[in-house]
């Protein structure tokens, strides 16, 4: 299964590469249905639900890509708990279900077409021009090894995340505070 | 590959049937429960001992109408239920229930386990903002924050496990604990002389999760009419409870699972499944008990519970068998 081979034929559907590959475009469909929802719904809360279904198709994604301990922590993180927040948001902020209103910026309409155009004939351009190395399989993907990977060679990059999330929650307090003493 | 698939079909109609049966014949056993501790019969006209009863009520549930109120979001609406029984019936692929029977056994089960119950509270929300109905908002809003609260200190007690083992597959963990009861987590041991406790939040939380009473703020009919399930009807209404009662057992098995040796004998007689459902009949059986024995709490002391109680407890737990598994 080389990417970048030419692919003569087609596998048939009921063969092993046929039905992962079935498999792979039903978990492509929901992310991409999702997606969709979630940028065209007019009620919020609907949005949120399609922001889930795409979370869902991601971490469908990752598992496909072998990587079950990033599929879960998508699960648990955005779908368990991103989710709910922006849906907690929702309720306690909008009672009422608002459609969609105020001025519509300046990329809508013909500028934002042609822009969403232009990108997606690039990443297209890209997708097709770029050689697809296949790397060597570094390791199994359990918890254990990410665990060892990020606690050494990666550890500036997970103490700096931990920061972001720290400035955010510093953030997030500072506003709700201001908010408190009106 | 056509062993793999037969296999893949037996488990899903296993996961399937174990999770529709022990959610019709709970609500049976929790009504029998709560006529016993009542003082009155219970269910016990369809059937011996009423045992019947699920079958024709589900029957009545089936054929029943199914009615959306007028300003409801009829796709969230339609949705939640189904949201609310899926994750539930997911999370037994990876429950391993003795050696052999398992279906599908991962390294990371206990976090899949949790990656799909976090799910719940989902449904919930949608099921009340679906519904249009004040009652529901509030008892939806009521109910995902005390799932959100609850779940905190449930992972930190679960890690606290996870790091005396060092594994989050549920197999490891059980093998563990093999060889006799003193073997099992609840037990205090050099590392954590405070598994008792773990196991009282574990079991604590577990109720909270699965919206049980004392801690069923969610569903407080003097207060709230149903709760979020006021406006469901027909199976609508069946597919939340056998969600609730499916998480009941998951709730039980993961307990068994992480403190009590999970199929493991207590005196290394007989290992096998029938250990296992023992002791999670056991636990489900002191679920019902507790609902039906305890008054309900209120909201504030639920939140108040899990804040100031068992956050700070268990992350005490978490230190002190962190620095005793470094120590020792």
């Amino acid at each position: 299964m080389n990417p970048s081979m030419a692919i003569t034929e087609a596998p048939g559907l009921f063969t092993a590469d046929g039905l992962t590959g079935l498999i792979f475009l039903i978990m492509m469909a929901v992310t991409l249905i999702g997606g969709l929802i979630a940028c065209c719904a007019e009620r919020l809360v609907r949005a949120v639900a399609g922001l889930m279904v795409c979370f869902i198709g991601v971490a469908a994604l990752y598992y496909f890509l072998n990587s079950p301990f990033v599929a879960m922590m998508q699960m648990l993180i955005y779908v368990g708990a991103v989710c709910i927040t922006i849906a907690f948001a929702i309720m306690l902020a909008a009672p009422e279900e608002s459609k969609k209103n105020g001025p519509a910026g300046p990329l809508s309409g013909p500028l934002g077409f042609i822009t969403a155009g232009i990108v997606t004939f690039g990443l297209i351009v890209m997708a097709l021009r770029t050689q697809f190395p296949i790397l060597p399989k570094v390791n199994q993907g359990t918890a254990k090894e990410i665990g060892i990977q990020l606690l050494t060679q990666y550890s500036m990059v997970f103490e700096l995340i931990s920061i972001v999330l720290l400035i955010a929650i510093i953030g997030a307090l500072v506003l709700a505070r201001a908010g408190r003493s009106k | 590959m056509s062993l793999t698939v037969l296999n893949v079909i037996v488990a899903v109609v296993i996961a399937i049937g174990f999770a529709a049966l022990n959610a019709a014949y709970l609500v049976w056993a929790e009504r029998r429960g709560a006529a016993r501790i009542q003082r009155r019969p219970g269910p016990n006209i369809n059937g011996p001992f009423g045992l019947l009863q699920p079958p024709l009520d589900g029957i009545k549930l089936m054929t029943k109408q199914i009615m959306i109120p007028g300003g409801a979001d009829k796709i969230l609406f339609m949705v939640a239920p189904v949201l609310a029984m899926a994750p539930a019936i997911l999370s037994f692929v990876t429950i391993p229930f003795s050696e052999t029977i398992v279906a599908h056994n991962m390294d990371i089960g206990l976090l899949m386990i949790f990656a799909f119950a976090s799910m719940g509270a989902l449904a919930v929300l949608f099921a009340g903002w679906g519904s249009r109905n004040k009652y529901s908002v509030m008892a939806s809003v009521r109910a995902v924050s005390q799932n959100v609260s609850y779940e905190i200190p449930m992972l930190i007690t679960a890690i606290t496990v996870v790091m005396i083992t060092g594994s989050m597959d549920l197999k490891v963990i059980t093998n563990a604990q093999a060889g006799g009861f003193w073997h099992w987590n609840i037990f205090p041991s050099l590392h954590s002389p405070l598994m008792p406790l773990s196991f009282i939040l574990f079991f604590i939380c577990s109720l909270a999760e699965t919206n049980r009473a004392p801690f069923d703020l969610g569903e407080a009919e003097s207060e709230l009419v149903a709760g979020f399930h006021t406006e469901y009807g027909s199976m609508g209404f069946g597919l939340f409870f056998m969600g609730e009662y499916a998480n009941i057992v998951i709730g039980a098995s993961l307990t068994t699972i992480l403190f009590l040796g999970g199929w493991d004998c207590p005196f290394g007689l007989f290992p096998g499944v029938w250990w296992f459902l023992l002791k999670i009949y056991l636990l489900i059986a002191t679920f019902i008990w507790i609902r039906w024995t305890f008054p309900r709490t209120t909201i504030y002391g639920l939140l108040n519970l899990s804040w100031k109680i068992l956050i700070p407890l268990s992350l005490f737990n978490l230190l002190l068998t962190a620095g005793l598994l470094k120590v020792f």
